[in-house]
């Protein structure tokens, strides 16, 4: 076999922190490359899921192999790295990626999603818009949106190559049908500049908006299945609907109990076992800033709220109508 | 007095030529020619292993026959063979211009979706995205063919044999087909069941104008639906003519023993 090809941009900074024994990011160069094409490939084709030789990762199948493989194929030694799971950067899947390649990249690391040039994440967008030069890494559990409703690979690829589509909206019909409503609310399909519906990920409906013309690129691995697709910037990313029952995002009528934030997705949080609760936001690094420049919540108390005039910024937009969503409701 | 408009017979809608399916060194079926015109139905009868399916298989575009042409008259564009066409189009007209009716109604429905939605899934294949005309389209379609609109909702699986016969009869009209295919739709139903399905069928293909092919091996059903009738043994056609003449005049051995082994009541 050919010998290990020097990362182009190796650094001796990047050397001396990165863990010997192991090339850089993990990943033998090879590999990247072919990852790097799939990538490429799935970049000129937003939304078409592009099958790659998956690797064996050092961590099991459902713990973000997909992502880390891509993660390892775009980042340089000069990259902020930023891991998010479930909007968290302290949760357990996000300290051990993090760790992973601080120890074999040798990259500086970030909780702030302003700082990081690539962020890895699993089940959320962060709150804060991001940038042209990010890119946001999914980590993918199924990546064929249509596998409920046709178990056969040969059939689902068919039917992506000659856009039909149409079964797609009969799992929506049915929601309807049944509850009055369209009651998917994580993982819900989008279609990508108009010709590719797409799995998300399961990320909360809430965060598909934020898809739409996104200046950073997005990524998505699924390591398991062995594929990669990708949304470039500014592309159109539109939630599938029906024209009387169009997309909506979860509301609630409360605001994060710790930073006030009316505008963010919040987690339900149970405080004791007598039902007492409250609703935080799930993008902690979100919270903290808006904490540090100053912004409190009610502390989970309802009362809070209007006996201290939360100034009017932080309430709930008065447009949304509230309530009409259980929170806390992704699964 | 006006002179009577000239009759012109209409084109063909459906040209069938020397079409022969192998299974390895097997015949399905030999050397099939025939014309089907629009709102015409035609039966085709034969003994278990005659070849009848395969033939039906071939002709509605779900198996591409070793030899012979099949060629279908489009809104748009005329006659094209089925099989020179690309498979994206030949897949549109099976899902809009054409129905299929199987004798499972398990190969035909979505089982586990309710009846409004197998009834809407073709409306939203062809771009329908109004919740509430899928809802209305489904209920009209549910009503013609006499199901309680009550059970809409309802998963396919719930239904009688013969329900489900009609859910995938309303399926299969709701995009306002010209030609429908039948592979025995109503063996596995009781006689009073049936009676009722193919008064239905009647009915319908009477007034839409629909022309259909069906298959069967049971005489009583081509004498009530059926215009013209091709009998098949051994994957050969070996009679075809006008329903009543080859029933009341079979000419073929084969056929005299079929026609004389009718059970009578």
């Amino acid at each position: 076999m050919a010998d290990v090809i020097d990362h182009p941009s190796r650094t001796a900074a990047a050397e001396t922190r990165a863990a010997t024994g192991y090339n850089f990011a993990y990943l033998d160069e090879q590999t990247k490359r072919m990852i790097r094409r799939a990538i490429l490939k799935g970049v000129a084709v937003p939304g078409y899921q592009v099958p790659f030789g998956s690797r064996e990762m050092p961590l099991p199948y459902g713990w973000g192999t997909g992502g880390i493989q891509v993660t390892a194929a775009v980042i340089g030694p000069d990259d902020t790295l930023k891991v998010i799971d479930q909007g968290a950067d302290d949760t357990t899947n996000a300290v051990n990626i993090r760790s992973f390649f601080a120890k074999t990249a040798g990259v500086a690391t970030t909780e702030k999603t302003v700082e990081a040039s690539v962020i890895q994440t699993r089940h959320r967008i962060p709150e804060t818009p991001l940038s042209e030069d990010q890119i946001l890494v999914y980590q993918v559990p199924i990546p064929e949106p249509l596998r409920w409703l046709e178990p056969r690979e040969t059939e689902t690829r068919k039917m992506h190559a000659l856009e039909e589509y149409g079964a797609m909206h009969v799992s929506l019909y049915e929601d309807i049908a049944k509850y009055g409503r369209i009651t998917k609310s994580y993982n819900y399909p989008v279609k990508v500049n108009g010709r590719y519906v797409m799995s998300p990920s399961p990320i909360p409906k809430f965060d598909n908006p934020k898809m739409d013309r996104m200046p950073a690129l997005q990524l998505f691995g699924a390591g398991r299945e062995k594929r990669i697709y990708a949304v470039p910037p500014y592309t159109r990313v539109k939630s599938l609907d029906f024209e009387d029952h169009p997309f909506t995002i979860e509301t609630w009528d409360q605001c994060c109990a710790l930073c006030g934030a009316g505008d963010s997705y919040l987690d339900e949080v149970v405080t004791d076992d007598k039902g007492g609760k409250m609703y935080v936001c799930s993008d902690s690094d979100y919270c903290e800033q808006r904490r540090e420049a100053g912004h409190v919540g009610d502390g989970g108390d309802p009362a809070y709220a209007a006996r201290n005039q939360i100034p009017a910024g932080d309430a709930p937009a008065g447009d949304e109508p509230a309530g009409d969503e259980p929170a806390g409701d992704k699964q | 007095m006006t002179a009577a408009p000239a009759f012109r017979m209409p084109d063909p809608l459906l040209q069938v030529r020397g079409l022969t399916h192998r299974y390895g060194p097997h015949i399905g079926c030999r050397d099939v020619s025939f014309d089907l015109y629009p709102g015409e139905v035609l039966g085709i009868v034969g003994e278990s292993g005659s070849g009848k399916t395969t033939l039906l298989k071939c002709v509605s575009g779900q198996m591409e026959p070793t030899e012979g042409s099949v060629e279908y008259e489009t809104r748009d564009a005329g006659l094209i063979d089925l099989f020179r066409m690309s498979e994206a189009r030949r897949r549109l007209l099976m899902r809009t211009d054409w129905g299929i009716v199987y004798q499972n109604p398990r190969d035909g429905l979505r089982m586990r979706v309710s009846a409004g939605a197998n009834v809407g899934e073709r409306l939203m294949a062809i771009g329908d995205r109004h919740y509430g005309h899928i809802r209305s389209e489904a209920v009209d379609w549910l009503e013609r063919v006499e199901m309680d609109i009550g059970r809409i909702d309802d998963m396919p699986h719930t239904f009688s044999g013969g329900m489900q016969q009609r859910l995938q009869i309303a399926r299969n009209l709701v995009t306002k087909p010209r030609l429908v295919f039948m592979d025995e739709p109503t063996s596995g139903l009781d006689v009073s069941v049936q009676a009722r399905l193919l008064d239905l069928v009647r009915g319908l293909v009477r007034t839409l104008g629909i022309a259909c092919v069906i298959v069967t091996h049971d005489l009583g059903v081509v004498r009530l639906l059926s215009h013209r009738l091709m009998v098949m043994k051994g994957g050969n056609v070996v009679e075809s003519g006008l329903t009543d003449q080859v029933l009341d005049d079979p000419q073929h051995p084969y056929t005299q023993l079929l026609v004389s082994s009718i059970l009578p009541v």
